[in-house]
């Protein structure tokens, strides 16, 4: 809406996203603008602030409601084997070439709650690999990470995981890699010795290992193209040449500066190959 | 056909339709011709969890190329784009769109009123937003937001409407710039030249 009352709260979103950035080092600033306008106006409605600059003035002066507002920034939504085709596909094409290296390393980037991170153990543990894999998996989110690494989903949700595990091509049963208690399906934590969990920003922090396989799934939507090329940036850098990288299913690279750095792989999972030279 | 219930300058069409939608847009997307300039957004409400059958059967129908929605494709006129299933589809600016896993709105993801919200943001008083059948209030809130930034709405007469309630919630809540049977749209549509 060029209508004035548009132009006003975009004007105080970027103010806010730089006072944000300034004051706490979270860099929202290359956020796709539609999203995040609809997340600061329910968090507007959520802490009852009329204007923008509302919530900015609380958030600059009170870290802790800025660790509630944070929540609004971001998406946390996830599911074991979402999208069971992609898991599939890395199960079927991926782990076959990753079998031929002596040691593994994977970066589940914007990992949220873990869930895509707990797939990935089963699916690799499965397949023999996770004795000799290490997983990285990071995200900005410090509340998302605690519960990552907990490995804790409430009961209700396991129906759901469980067809998603057995349509992914699962060997066994999901209740294999669980026990319940209190409404909770807590995951054996033998999954997770090989994974480190981690604070990092695909706006603002720099690759911090080489890896065989980058799996970052619905975090890039949230990018404008040039933070999507910023971050796609980094896998290239941190892939080994002929490594992977999986996006979420209505992603790509074809919109992007680096799309000449890979082969499409497994085009209708979006996995791609990092190019030999 | 031209007139107050057209913007002057049309760059962009956004399609909201819910339960007897599929029956609805077969009507009005086949209509629209080869050359048709604006480039067209649609979200029909379906199930989340499998894959959307939407752009093969409208592929077959309609004229013009038809093709599901990616994260930052570039907007193209004369081409219908389509929100996959179990995301929202929005329009980041005038040259791409975003989609996003964000909450569902109404039950609903997609949702209209995203898109139809974050349009009207972007293309202000160049949008023209149509509200067809539905059983929700999905896309009220939005055509009030198309108005609201100088575009124009159009809702589907609720008496042809298979399912009243979505047409009825919009016109309640923020009215519209025309209420239309659906031939009556593909008349309007089609008496834009290019
Ligand atoms: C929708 S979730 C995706 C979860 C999981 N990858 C999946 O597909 O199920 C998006 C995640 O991206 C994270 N994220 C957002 N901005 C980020 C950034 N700059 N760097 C790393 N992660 C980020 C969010 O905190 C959130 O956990």
């Amino acid at each position: 809406m060029t209508d004035e009352s548009t132009h006003l709260f975009d004007l105080e979103l970027k103010l806010l996203l730089e006072a944000v950035y300034l004051r706490y080092h979270y860099d929202f600033r290359g956020y796709a603008i539609s999203s995040l306008r609809r997340r600061v106006r329910h968090a507007m409605t959520r802490f009852d602030c009329a204007r923008v600059s509302d919530l900015q003035h609380r958030i600059i002066h009170e870290p802790t409601f800025f660790a509630e507002a944070i929540q609004y920034f971001t998406v946390q939504v996830s599911e074991m084997f979402r999208d069971p085709d992609y898991f599939r596909a890395l199960r079927e094409e991926v782990v076959p070439v990753l079998t031929t290296y002596p040691s593994i390393k994977i970066w589940v980037a914007g990992c949220s709650s873990g869930e895509e991170v707990w797939s990935l153990a089963i699916l690799l543990a499965e397949e023999g690999l996770l004795e000799r894999s290490v997983i990285y998996a990071t995200d900005i989110n410090p509340d998302a990470l605690v519960k990552a690494e907990q490995g804790t989903y409430r009961v209700e949700r396991m129906a759901q995981f469980s067809r998603n595990y057995v349509a992914a091509g699962g060997r066994g049963s999901l209740s294999d890699y669980y026990t319940s208690a209190y409404g909770n399906a807590v995951f054996n934590r033998r999954l997770t010795r090989q994974v480190v969990f981690a604070d990092h920003s695909l706006a603002t922090d720099s690759v911090f290992s080489e890896v065989h396989l980058v799996s970052c799934r619905n975090v890039l939507i949230y990018f404008n193209r040039e933070l999507q090329d910023r971050a796609v940036g980094l896998f290239s850098d941190a892939l080994i040449r002929k490594g992977f990288l999986g996006l979420g299913s209505k992603e790509s690279l074809q919109f992007g500066a680096h799309a000449s750095m890979f082969d499409t792989f497994v085009p209708a999972q979006r996995i791609y190959q990092r190019k030999a030279s | 056909m031209s007139g107050h219930d057209l913007p002057a300058a049309l760059d962009a069409i956004v399609i909201g339709a819910s339960a007897g939608g599929v029956q609805a847009l077969r009507v009005l997307l086949a209509s629209l011709p080869v050359g048709f300039a604006p480039a067209v957004f649609v979200v029909q409400h379906i199930p989340r969890d499998r894959p959307s059958l939407l752009v093969e059967l409208f592929g077959h129908v309609c004229a013009l190329p038809v093709v599901e929605a990616e994260d930052k494709q570039p907007i193209q006129g004369g081409r219908i784009v389509f929100a996959p299933p179990d995301y929202h589809l929005l329009i980041e600016d005038r040259t791409a769109v975003a989609l996003s896993l964000d909450e569902v709105v109404r039950y609903s993801r997609p949702s209209i009123d995203v898109l139809f919200e974050s349009a009207a943001a972007a293309f202000d008083a160049n949008l023209l937003a149509i509200l067809l059948t539905g059983a929700n209030e999905d896309g009220a809130e939005g055509v009030a937001a198309v108005r609201r930034a100088g575009g124009k709405a159009w809702v589907q007469c609720p008496s042809e409407a298979e399912s009243p309630t979505m047409p009825e919630s919009a016109l309640a809540l923020g009215g519209a710039d025309a209420i239309l049977r659906l031939d009556a749209m593909c008349q309007r549509l089609q008496g834009r030249p290019q």
